[in-house]
């Protein structure tokens, strides 16, 4: 039986095209993809994103706990409350269980909010971790998401809440405020500004219904990975997953070396893949033509073939362009293999597109 | 519900057919195909000259979500492609049984037309689909 969102009845009442997604049943767009792509890119659009998973760690063993099972280290929050910190949960062979953000909220409590698709591994593994650390842990199922994103976020909100939004409006990006009883971070997943907002379950949907009076547009799964495509950020289970370490997903900026007696879970394979050379990696390609080069394509190399992690059309670029794993080395053209033929494909350094505009 | 016109025919993977005066055919896909695949995103029409057996995949249409092949309805040869989808594909999703033709055949045996599906099989087919 799918899993339903505190929101599942405002995505129905405003026409979604349900469909499961890791077991739980969300829009995919609410009409058109690209009317909700370029919502967000020019104005402001939302989404549901209460399928992720929020846990609450606390106590004076939470920050130990955190800086042994995460590749990126929390102590990095020390003095900061309010930061967010983003990180990649490794296994022992340094690849890739789940990628979260971190906010340290104070004291010795931290909020982590992990992907759906992982919540059957993740949060057993923290909450039991915590069990073993004598670490408070809760799953945070009584609460929902909701990410207000583009340009006009931030005008939304202070529209909505007035000086009560201030704390949230004075965030940088990565920075996480109260609103009332919302939890606001400055944070998303669409190159854009933008809030993810945390709140009760059952203040979701009248939150909903005020955000979209006042004049966002609600946006499915398919804007959202069109979005984050854009903005040349992985997703778990395309660009990475438990037999790809970060280094081989572009993600070797969030592994935390220093200080080299922090022995988080993953340290020692992560370290030998660093000695030993790092096999592939991960690009970012502007494909020629139209047709879209999607997710499995051939990507051929003067170094042998590679794939693509994650392709689409383009609604900014007007085009192509993926994300692909190519061998490391590889230096010359770039070709996709698609159908029966082969396009070529410029080699860019991700993001596509941030803040509306195209950056490659 | 979806449009379906009365006076096209109709396949069961969601292509139409208008037979012309001059005894070609047109084809594009159904209001419900192009309702299914989303934004349409890339359209490849077959080329000019190509010989059709019915049922073959002949044409490549894509959306946001997913690339889908057309099939010729029919067996024929092939004497227009629709060159505005390269630039505009989603004419498809405003107007799938006008501007958003797909190809032009010229049939090979007319009497496959009358094996295809009139509205009201296509109506239910659709409704079948849920």
């Amino acid at each position: 039986m799918p899993q339903r969102t505190p929101l599942y009845d405002q995505h129905v009442g405003a026409g979604a095209r349900v469909v499961d997604f890791a077991g739980w049943e969300m829009p995919l767009h609410y009409g058109s993809q690209l009317a909700e792509h370029q919502a967000v890119r020019s104005d402001v659009g939302l989404f549901d994103v209460s399928h992720m998973a929020v846990t609450d760690l606390s106590g004076p063993g939470a920050r130990a706990l955190l800086r042994q099972q995460l590749a990126n280290d929390v102590a990095k929050l020390d003095e900061r409350p309010g930061q967010a910190l983003y990180s990649c949960l490794l296994n022992e062979r340094g690849g890739v269980v789940d990628d979260l953000i971190v906010y340290f909220r104070g004291g010795d409590a931290y909020r982590i909010v992990s992907n759906a698709a992982t919540r059957e591994k993740v949060r057993p593994r923290l909450l039991d971790e915590a069990r073993q650390a004598g670490v408070t842990a809760e799953a945070r199922d009584d609460l929902a998401m909701i990410a207000v994103q583009g340009p006009r976020a931030a005008a939304v909100l202070e529209q909505l809440f007035g000086d009560q939004a201030a704390a949230a409006l004075a965030c940088k990006p990565f920075q996480a405020a109260d609103l009332g009883e919302i939890f606001a971070g400055r944070t998303g997943y669409t190159g854009e500004d933008g809030f993810e907002l945390i709140v009760p379950a059952d203040q979701a949907g009248p939150l909903w219904d005020r955000l979209t009076a006042a004049g966002a547009q609600p946006c499915g799964l398919g804007a959202r990975d069109s979005l984050r495509l854009e903005a040349g950020l992985n997703l778990n289970g395309h660009e990475m997953d438990e037999a790809t370490t970060p280094l081989e997903a572009a993600l070797g900026w969030t592994v935390a070396w220093e200080p080299e007696d922090r022995d988080f879970v993953g340290r020692a394979a992560l370290t030998a893949q660093r000695s030993q050379g790092v096999a592939w990696r991960l690009i970012g390609l502007v494909v020629e033509g139209r047709a879209p080069a999607r997710e499995g394509y051939v990507v051929r190399t003067d170094a042998g073939d590679g794939v693509i992690t994650s392709g689409a059309h383009s609604p900014t670029l007007g085009g192509p362009i993926a994300l692909a794993r190519v061998p490391a080395d590889a230096e010359g053209e770039f070709r996709v293999v698609i159908r029966n033929r082969e396009a070529a494909a410029r080699r860019v350094k991700p993001p596509f597109v941030r803040h509306g505009k195209v950056c490659v | 519900m979806s449009q379906v016109p009365e006076d096209l025919k109709y396949t069961r993977n969601h292509e139409w057919v208008r037979v012309e005066a001059d005894g070609s055919v047109t084809v594009g896909i159904t209001e419900h195909a192009q309702e299914s695949l989303g934004d349409l995103v890339f359209v490849e029409p077959p080329e000019v000259g190509t010989q059709l057996q019915a049922e073959e995949a002949c044409a490549v249409v894509e959306s946001v979500k997913a690339a889908s092949d057309v099939y010729a309805p029919i067996s024929g040869e092939v004497t227009q492609g629709n060159e505005a989808l390269a630039d505009n594909p989603e004419t498809v999703n405003t107007d799938p049984y006008g501007d958003g033709w797909i190809m032009r055949i010229q049939p090979a045996d007319t009497s496959e037309i009358d094996g295809l599906l009139d509205a009201a099989a296509y109506q239910a087919l659709v409704a079948d689909e849920g």
